[in-house]
């Protein structure tokens, strides 16, 4: 069995004294784990950090072994994530998703998105943007997606002011006014585009916690990562010294 | 079946020496050999060294290090300037900044670094009792001293967090060309972590 791919390393495990075990998202044989050979050297150890694309080579005599990789590498980011606790966090918490789905399962439309929000970690309010987003579509591939388009009242496309907490659908205002203190946020730039501010970005980081908790984190008895909550610290906390920042 | 040509007791020095790092079965098979070859003038004393460490090593409980007194050596020192601490990874770190004599500080070992993929968490690391440390006060400066990896970086961000508005100053290690390497060589991401952070001639 052979296979070659584009990856994204998501993640390393110790293998012996010399060799680790990498944990690649790929473009079209998702996430997959490999034995790299030799993944302690000097010279494999800037490639084999989270967050670097790395063209990949997986061989094994049978398609249910671990295999071996063989890593070339393609796009080196990891010293610039390392740069700002955005990024170093986000790298870590998308990692941390992408390991919710099953493994070698392909999601080609989430190694797009991972590929663009590495690129994008730098900046507070595009990352904690696009997080909210590549969230909402890891609960869109584990068979939970948020609907987020209309009213699940009314049909409406305007003023779509809640998500109902039940069946993860955007409510219009007028709709959901009864029932105002059990929904839980819609932020304006999910539902009528925009840039992100730190009160909506809040509002988005709060609704995507509680649907990945309740569908997923608690079934499996497991909790938010801890590098979730630091990115989500560090996203807030970056855009709001912007905000402040910023002349009126 | 493959004969038996050694005693049980040494088949068990050759299996735990091959547990040492460094070794496998095969090099723990000639070290066993050399250590029984010189019985009196090396596998006795090396048995006799190694109980007392087994007696008294302890781990320091104030920065984590590995000694045979608590305080450790390190912390017991006077003569260091404890208003600076070094966070280091692993004993070994600590012992390769020492080797290098570049401060005479104190240290804090935090014994592992944020790993998600193998369960490591902050509660598994010596954070807390460094943030103990330094809320005590009398420290003006925390030099983080992590690998450069994505783990090491995102604990020493996660320690940054945690020490919010203690009003320490705290740094960090350069990343860039080791002495002795060629550009030519080097990874992309060390080249523009060293372009970067250039200094004036």
């Amino acid at each position: 069995m052979q296979w070659s791919d584009q990856g994204i390393i998501i993640g390393v495990r110790r293998h012996g004294e010399t060799s680790v075990v990498a944990e690649v998202m790929t473009r079209d044989h998702g996430r997959h784990m490999g034995l790299v050979r030799g993944g302690r050297s000097r010279t494999m150890q800037p490639v084999l950090q989270p967050g670097n694309e790395v063209e990949v080579t997986w061989r094994a005599r049978l398609d249910e072994h671990l295999g071996e990789f063989k890593l070339e590498p393609v796009t080196l980011r990891a010293a610039r994530l390392m740069e700002a606790a955005t990024s170093v966090y986000g790298v870590q918490a998308m990692g941390a998703l992408l390991r919710l789905l099953p493994e070698r399962d392909p999601h080609p439309h989430l190694y797009e998105t991972l590929g663009i929000i590495l690129e994008n970690l730098d900046d507070p309010s595009d990352a904690g943007e696009l997080f909210v987003r590549f969230e909402i579509a890891v609960l869109n591939d584990l068979g939970f997606g948020l609907d987020l388009v209309e009213c699940a009242a009314t049909g409406a496309r305007d003023d779509l002011v809640y998500v109902s907490p039940k069946s993860g659908r955007a409510v219009s205002r007028e709709a959901g006014a009864p029932y105002a203190d059990k929904m839980l946020a819609l932020p304006g730039f999910l539902a009528q585009g925009g840039a992100a501010d730190h009160d909506s970005l809040q509002a988005a980081f709060r609704m995507t916690a509680f649907f990945l908790h309740r569908h997923v984190y608690e079934p499996r008895g497991i909790g938010l990562s801890a590098a979730r909550d630091g990115f989500v610290q560090a996203a807030l906390k970056a855009l709001k010294s912007r905000q402040t920042a910023a002349p009126l | 079946m493959a004969k038996r040509v050694t005693g049980p007791e040494i088949e068990k020095l050759i299996q735990l020496l091959a547990k040492v790092p460094g070794l496998g079965p095969r090099s723990a098979r000639r070290a066993a050999l050399h250590l029984v070859k010189k019985k009196d003038q090396l596998l006795g004393p090396l048995a006799d060294a190694m109980g007392q460490a087994h007696a008294k090593v302890r781990i320091c409980s104030r920065c984590g290090n590995v000694d045979t007194i608590d305080p450790c050596s390190v912390c017991s020192d006077d003569r260091r300037d404890n208003s600076v601490i070094i966070v280091v990874e692993d004993v070994s770190d600590l012992w390769a900044l020492e080797r290098a004599s570049a401060m005479n500080t104190a240290y804090h070992v935090l014994g592992g670094t944020l790993s998600p993929l193998d369960g490591v968490g902050p509660e598994d690391l010596n954070i807390k009792g460094l943030v103990e440390r330094v809320a005590k006060g009398g420290v003006r400066e925390l030099i983080i001293a992590v690998n450069a990896t994505v783990e090491g970086q995102t604990t020493a961000h996660y320690i940054t967090d945690q020490l919010d508005g203690l009003g320490v100053k705290i740094t960090r290690l350069a990343h860039g060309v080791p002495v002795g390497g060629e550009l030519d060589y080097l990874d992309e991401g060390t080249l523009t972590a060293a372009l970067r952070a250039r200094t004036a001639i």
